[in-house]
């Protein structure tokens, strides 16, 4: 093209003609991957649109998951939803109850003619994900675990063994009181109460979270983390509150900054906090498996996952649809699923990536880095295969404020959860009622 | 009123074109939002709205029943009683002093109108940063005073966060409307009282406040309705409704509920009890509190 020779409004007008010629089907995709991870979603977008001709997935980012979710709302009501759309695990329920809106991955893959196998994900992700009649409705993407952080620095000034994670509870009592002593202001805190203390508790210990398989079994599962061993998990975490041993730091990931800062020594939070604590903390430091209590049988089982997963959204044209299994059909591949994960901290989704990032001698290289996976790879039960409920979203907010109320002292363990349970069930019924479960 | 100077038009179309505008503003931002919010009050739909029902009262009923809905109703007074009444006075204080002013007058009351252009979610996190209890500046003061601050667990604390910054975004506005309220007071009512031996106290009281109470009401008025509706984003960006449900003020219940949980029916439900509550509370100012203002 001699572009040089032509006039620079030629040059535009040329441009414009030339595009509807292009043949191209673009794909949107709405995620909520903010900075480092933003640019791994648009790196993955690239690498995806180099390898063939035919589409081009276009990556926007949305805002935080619920902003996500609540512009995808509008936009579908207004006709112009996106292809893809990335929704958390929270919002899971709500996408599965609104059947009109989505169209299921497995019906995706299955049309575009393209060899997909569900069973290569590992079980605890894809049953996440898939409906009781065993449809696969939306594609494991970004996956998280809850694990355990500590301060190996302030652990050795405290006088504690550094290369010794507490693995208990009780353990991790002592080691706060011990840390305490030797004057750090925040021995313990937590990211996402609910999540760590509760939920994935719940499983780590092989009790139920909510009944009917936490949800898994139907929309009419009840509540039930107001068990005596709850109340009593609880009760420890508030009577360390009392003594400064845990510091409430406050709602969803608030808690997160205070570890890579050394404020705190030690923290319960996701597994994709790895990647800001390599990153910015200025100490040595450990990661372990969830604490539990020892006297509890069937404990450590696995902890539930968290992230989010790609949703295909209804009523797109034929060849959107294509593009969008080819996409998924690449995101797949056993080294693609294996960078990512060495490159963000999710899971490995697949176990095939996990075995290649394993022999390439990631782990050893990096230890700690498999706590996340090794916590997931067993063998779930139906109590901790994971958690699904509708009205999730209202249902952490309730245990946020509840939990708030125990650990001020305004209420008991058993107070705070029985009443948790209590407002929280009525949001299981309402969403019951809501979708005809 | 025979001397009331009017203005006829001869021509019968060109009043309502020049109304036209205001009218299509109003009917789009107001009315048809209104109509839509009654609507969906009486509808309970999945988050996408592939499917709608009708529930008649229902979302109204449930509403009733949930005990956390009808405490944030006394929150919802606390906090704005506490907005209007420290908002008022504050900003009336400073525009009296700025009134007085004779060196530098500009340069404070530019300041003092500066926060106006800060925007609700800024000032939440401004006050946050100030009072974050491990990082924020004005707690580690707090704590070298001796006094453990903590609005994370705290309610009170909480409830003093929200209403300092909900305080300090309206001051600039009330401190205009008070600032030219004061300006058009005749100084020689104020001169007269002087010299017939009146203390300041006294011309302030006896002088100046009833002739400014046109705008005090006016103001009244719109520091209501701000607390009432323009807060959410200063708590959302502070306190999040937390600890517990201590400083869930009824907007930003209604906010959480549309917008974080997709529960349309639920929060179109509060938004017309919300209406109704400020309809009738304008109504209530406006029949009994105006008849003790001096215009």
């Amino acid at each position: 093209m001699k572009i040089r020779s032509i006039t620079p409004l030629a040059a535009v007008l040329a441009a414009l003609f030339a595009l509807p010629a292009q043949a191209q089907t673009e794909i949107t995709w709405w995620h909520s991957m903010g900075g480092a991870l933003g640019e791994w979603v648009n790196d993955l977008a690239k690498d995806f649109n180099a390898s063939q001709k035919d589409y081009k997935v276009v990556p926007t980012f949305k805002g935080s998951y619920p902003e996500s979710m609540t512009a995808a709302v509008a936009a579908f009501r207004a006709g112009n939803a996106p292809v893809v759309l990335q929704v958390f695990e929270v919002g899971t329920a709500t996408m599965m109850a609104s059947k009109g809106a989505i169209k299921p991955v497995a019906e995706v893959m299955k049309e575009s003619g393209l060899k997909f196998d569900p069973t290569t994900y590992v079980s605890a992700v894809a049953g996440y994900y898939t409906a009781p009649n065993g449809q696969m409705l939306s594609m494991p993407f970004n996956s998280s675990t809850t694990i355990f952080y500590y301060n190996k620095d302030a652990f050795k000034a405290a006088g504690l063994d550094p290369e010794k994670a507490p693995s208990t509870w009780p353990e991790v009592a002592l080691a706060a009181a011990k840390l305490k002593a030797s004057g750090h202001k925040c021995p313990f805190s937590t990211s996402w109460q609910s999540w760590t203390q509760l939920e994935s508790f719940s499983a780590w210990h092989n009790v139920e979270f909510a009944t009917k398989k936490n949800g898994f079994g139907g929309m009419d599962t009840r509540l039930a983390f107001n068990s005596p061993l709850h109340v009593r998990h609880i009760e420890n975490l508030a009577n360390m509150s009392k003594n400064g041993l845990f510091v409430y730091k406050g709602r969803n990931n608030t808690a997160d900054a205070t570890f890579p800062s050394g404020e705190c020594a030690m923290l319960t939070g996701s597994s994709g906090l790895y990647g800001a604590v390599k990153a910015n903390a200025k100490f040595a430091y450990g990661m372990a498996p969830l604490p539990y209590y020892p006297d509890v049988t069937g404990a450590p089982q696995n902890t539930v996952i968290g992230g989010a997963s790609l949703w295909v959204m209804a009523g797109k044209k034929a060849e959107e649809y294509k593009g969008a299994a080819a996409f998924f059909n690449h995101l797949s591949s056993p080294e693609v699923q294996a960078a990512s994960h060495q490159r963000t901290g999710y899971l490995p989704i697949t176990t095939a990536a996990f075995k290649l990032t394993d022999s390439s001698g990631f782990y050893k290289k990096f230890p700690g880095t498999d706590v996340a996976p090794n916590q997931m790879i067993r063998k779930a039960t139906d109590k901790s295969r994971g958690i699904r409920l509708g009205n999730f979203v209202q249902i952490r907010t309730i245990i946020d404020e509840e939990m708030e109320q125990v650990w001020g002292g305004k209420k008991t363990a058993k107070e705070g959860l029985d009443e948790a349970v209590k407002r929280g069930n009525e949001q299981l019924e309402k969403f019951q009622k809501a979708n005809k479960g | 009123m025979a001397t009331e100077k009017r203005v006829v038009f001869r021509s019968g179309w060109l009043p309502w074109a020049l109304l036209a505008p205001q009218v299509a503003v109003i009917g789009v931002f107001f009315f048809w939002p209104a109509a839509q919010a009654l609507l969906q009050s009486i509808q309970q739909q999945d988050a996408f709205g592939t499917s709608t029902e009708w529930v008649g009262l229902d979302n109204f009923r449930a509403l009733m029943n949930d005990s956390s809905y009808l405490g944030s109703f006394k929150t919802t007074a606390v906090f704005s009683l506490l907005v209007a009444v420290i908002g008022l006075a504050v900003s009336l204080m400073l525009a009296v002093f700025a009134d007085r002013v004779i060196k530098g007058a500009l340069a404070y009351k530019t300041l003092l109108i500066w926060p106006y252009a800060v925007a609700p979610a800024v000032a939440g996190v401004l006050w946050l940063f100030m009072f974050a209890p491990s990082i924020g500046v004005v707690s580690f003061w707090l704590r070298a005073a001796g006094f453990e601050w903590n609005h994370l667990l705290n309610g009170n604390h909480a409830m003093a966060l929200v209403v300092m910054a909900a305080v300090w975004k309206q001051i600039s506005y009330n401190f205009l409307f008070f600032l030219a309220g004061l300006q058009s007071i005749p100084k020689s009512l104020i001169e007269a009282a002087a010299i017939d031996g009146a203390s300041p106290w006294r011309r302030f009281w006896t002088i100046v406040f009833p002739l400014l109470s046109p705008t005090t009401f006016f103001l009244l008025v719109i520091n209501i309705v701000y607390a009432f509706l323009d807060t959410f984003g200063i708590i959302d960006a502070s306190t999040e409704g937390g600890p517990g449900k201590e400083t869930t003020v009824l907007v930003y219940k209604l906010y959480y509920d549309g917008f974080k949980a997709l529960d349309l029916g639920g929060s179109a439900a509060q938004s017309v009890v919300l209406m109704v509550i400020l309809i009738t509370l304008t109504v209530v100012q406006f029949r009994y509190i105006e008849r003790r203002v001096n215009y």
